[in-house]
């Protein structure tokens, strides 16, 4: 018996009864829509992590300095500042994994424009490249300074969204004039809008200017958050009786050093120090050798001897993408495994609604038999039916599991992709259902005695 | 012996049912000639239904030989057996045994589609349209077997025995459930069949009427063959 007629037979057959073939295969239905919802909002969701880590610089790599140590005391991360321009610009030059890398340097104070103030989660000073780095080119108006703007220390520099609605409204910020820390600053552009972080930060409340810029002209910046014991010696603020009781420098807690001490423990003092190097890897799958390139340079490039510890810390973003894809891979598979157990409570349903349908048929069996059909002709015939019914109910689910994503898509705007492995995998997994829970109920009919069987009533 | 068809050597039966063994056929010997018309005769219980199953490649014998066609067939497997079946062998029940919901014409194709031999759709479509038109049936080819009547469901039978040219014929009380009009033309048309086209058919019968058609009529009785008289149908 050819697989064809088989098949013709099969159809034929459950044509007759279409109500039932269609409750049988509803289990199959439920089990399929739900494996392929679950995978395509799984999917989507594990999709859209990995846009908003890439909206935070896809391939991003951090160098921080290390943390400083002066007489067993630890300042944490940044304490001192091993890091210069130089070593951005070598980076970019030497090190072919990377793409391109941006010098760091931060401030914090308030901005005004006209009567209105504000003072944003980051001022950051960097060049154009920065905005290269984080994929963050388009500007929604105005352009970005240029590197001259960089080298001449221009008082130019462009904000973000949120501080351009707080600051000027329904204003066109561009060409106005803003003071950051009482340092007057032309905006030359709007950044487009980039949504908060992970963490939940906005992004939007960002002002960029030259590195060189905050850093030379923005006063308070830079210096102190210079490590403190080395600095503080110097100040002396004893002016007036309020300043006693707030006191405006740290506490000493050492008493200050000899020159003879200041020779035996140099700090090294570089004039132009940054405080971060972001860089971007050419690709995800560079950015390992991104970090090793630029580990090999830093290190050389910072004299450092073999065996001495580094004196920067370099991150990436990659592991947190890691760690949130595996999240979701995880969450994922818990409800494909839910989803599967419905599949196997519609492979049950099918295999007693198929037990039935061989006990209605006996007497049909029977003159198949015969007429001459073999017991493996009988086998294939029940077999096949099961296996329509199921891959019918699968392809019914998969457009139900389908539609049904896209609509929790619409109406609650969860993230969802297509996924072709899903549908693949439910075209499969619904057929071996068929197989699975088909064969025992088509062997018990190939097994059936043909005198038995033509005597059933 | 050429042209002997079947040839019975001493076939037992017993079913066990649990511990008592049921002996149903006690030693029948005899043979049947190709072309042959012949009747089984026997009152019910007497062992003849399960004859028939024997002789139609259903059921197995306990001890004994069964030649078909020169061939050794007892000792043969399931699927061998399906196999003489479906070439071989054309089966006509009392109770029609159609498929239900299926028109007539695929139930008289239906066996071509377990031949073993490559029959292609155009030659099996072929085949039944010519069946259709030999038994009179071709304007009722579309219609289920439940809108036929018990005559033109017979027909529908016997016309899937044929359609793949079997060597014999068996009937199994082919007249029981039809009233005595149809009975007769059901009769005449086996006659016709053994005449024209030299199948051998075999029909198993209580009523003697009806056995009074064939050429030979073997009589059964308690398992063994009771006696052999000639029919009223020539040679």
């Amino acid at each position: 018996m050819k697989i064809k007629v088989a098949i013709v037979t099969s159809l034929n057959s459950l044509r007759r009864n279409p109500m039932r073939a269609l409750l049988t295969t509803l289990g199959i239905v439920i089990g399929i829509a739900s494996v392929i919802t679950m995978m395509e909002i799984g999917q989507g969701s594990s999709e859209a992590i990995k846009k908003v880590i890439s909206g935070m610089g896809a391939n991003s790599i951090i160098i921080f300095p290390e943390s400083s140590m002066s007489f067993g005391v630890r300042y944490g991360a940044g304490g001192v500042k091993t890091l210069t321009p130089d070593d951005c610009k070598a980076i970019i030059k030497e090190c072919p994994s990377v793409r391109n890398a941006a010098p760091l340097v931060y401030a914090r104070g308030q901005v005004v424009y006209g009567s209105k103030n504000w003072s944003p989660s980051s001022i950051m000073g960097s060049n154009p490249g920065f905005l290269d780095v984080r994929d963050w080119e388009n500007m929604s108006e105005g352009e970005c300074f240029t590197d001259r703007d960089v080298m001449n220390a221009n008082r130019v520099c462009v904000i973000g969204r949120t501080v351009a609605k707080e600051l000027f409204e329904n204003e066109c910020p561009v060409d106005k004039e803003i003071r950051i820390l009482n340092v007057p600053f032309k905006v030359v552009g709007v950044l487009s809008p980039k949504g908060a972080n992970m963490m939940g930060m906005d992004q939007d409340d960002i002002i960029i200017a030259p590195w060189t810029t905050v850093k030379y002209r923005v006063s308070g910046s830079g210096q102190n958050l210079i490590n403190q014991a080395a600095t503080t010696s110097a100040a002396a603020s004893t002016v007036n009786s309020t300043s006693s009781i707030y006191p405006n420098t740290a506490v000493k807690f050492y008493p200050d050093q000899s020159t003879v001490q200041i020779a035996n423990y140099m700090m090294y003092t570089r004039f132009a120090n940054i405080s971060q190097i972001f860089a971007a890897a050419k690709s995800s799958e560079e950015v390992d050798s991104a970090i090793r390139e630029i580990t090999q340079l830093l290190r050389q490039r910072h004299h450092l001897k073999d065996g001495a510890p580094n004196d920067f810390t370099i991150r990436n973003l990659n592991e947190i993408l890691n760690t949130l894809t595996k999240t979701t891979k995880l969450v994922t598979n818990l409800l494909l495994c839910i989803a599967m157990v419905s599949l196997l409570v519609g492979g049950v349903g099918i295999m007693n609604i198929m037990l039935v349908c061989v006990s209605e048929r006996t007497r049909e069996i029977g003159i198949r038999m015969a007429v001459g059909a073999r017991q493996r002709d009988i086998l294939r015939q029940f077999l096949t039916e099961a296996v329509i019914l199921c891959l019918a109910g699968g392809i019914i689910g998969i457009i139900i599991g389908h539609g049904g994503s896209m609509i929790l898509a619409g109406i609650l705007g969860w993230p969802m992709s297509a996924s072709p492995e899903a549908i693949t995998l439910a075209f499969a997994v619904s057929a071996g259902v068929g197989i699975a829970f088909g064969y025992y109920p088509a062997w018990k009919a190939s097994k059936l005695d043909p005198i038995e069987a033509l005597r059933y009533e | 012996m050429s042209n002997t068809l079947i040839d019975l050597k001493d076939i037992y039966k017993t079913y066990h049912m649990g511990d008592i063994d049921v002996p149903v056929l006690k030693g029948i010997s005899m043979s049947i000639k190709q072309g042959e018309f012949v009747a089984l005769m026997g009152s019910s219980g007497s062992g003849k239904s399960t004859l028939m199953n024997i002789l139609g490649c259903l059921d197995r014998p306990s001890s004994g030989k069964y030649y078909l066609d020169g061939e050794e067939i007892s000792s043969l497997s399931n699927d061998g057996r399906a196999e003489i079946r479906n070439l071989k062998l054309g089966f006509v029940f009392q109770s029609f045994n159609l498929l239900p919901r299926v028109s007539a014409f695929e139930n008289i194709i239906m066996p071509l589609a377990y031949a073993r031999c490559h029959v292609s759709t155009k030659e099996a479509l072929a085949k039944g349209i010519q069946l259709l038109n030999q038994f009179g049936l071709t304007e009722r080819s579309r219609h289920e077997p439940s809108r036929l009547s018990g005559g033109q469901q017979q027909r529908v039978a016997i016309a899937r025995s044929l359609v793949c040219d079997p060597q014999i014929l068996f009937a199994d009380e082919p007249t029981g459930n039809l009233d005595s009009k149809t009975g007769i033309e059901v009769l005449d048309l086996f006659k016709r069949l053994n005449r024209e086209k030299g199948i051998t058919i075999l029909m198993v019968t209580h009523d003697i009427e009806v056995a009074m058609h064939a050429q030979r009529i073997i009589h059964i009785k308690d398992g063994l063959i009771d006696g052999t008289y000639a029919g009223a149908e020539k040679k």
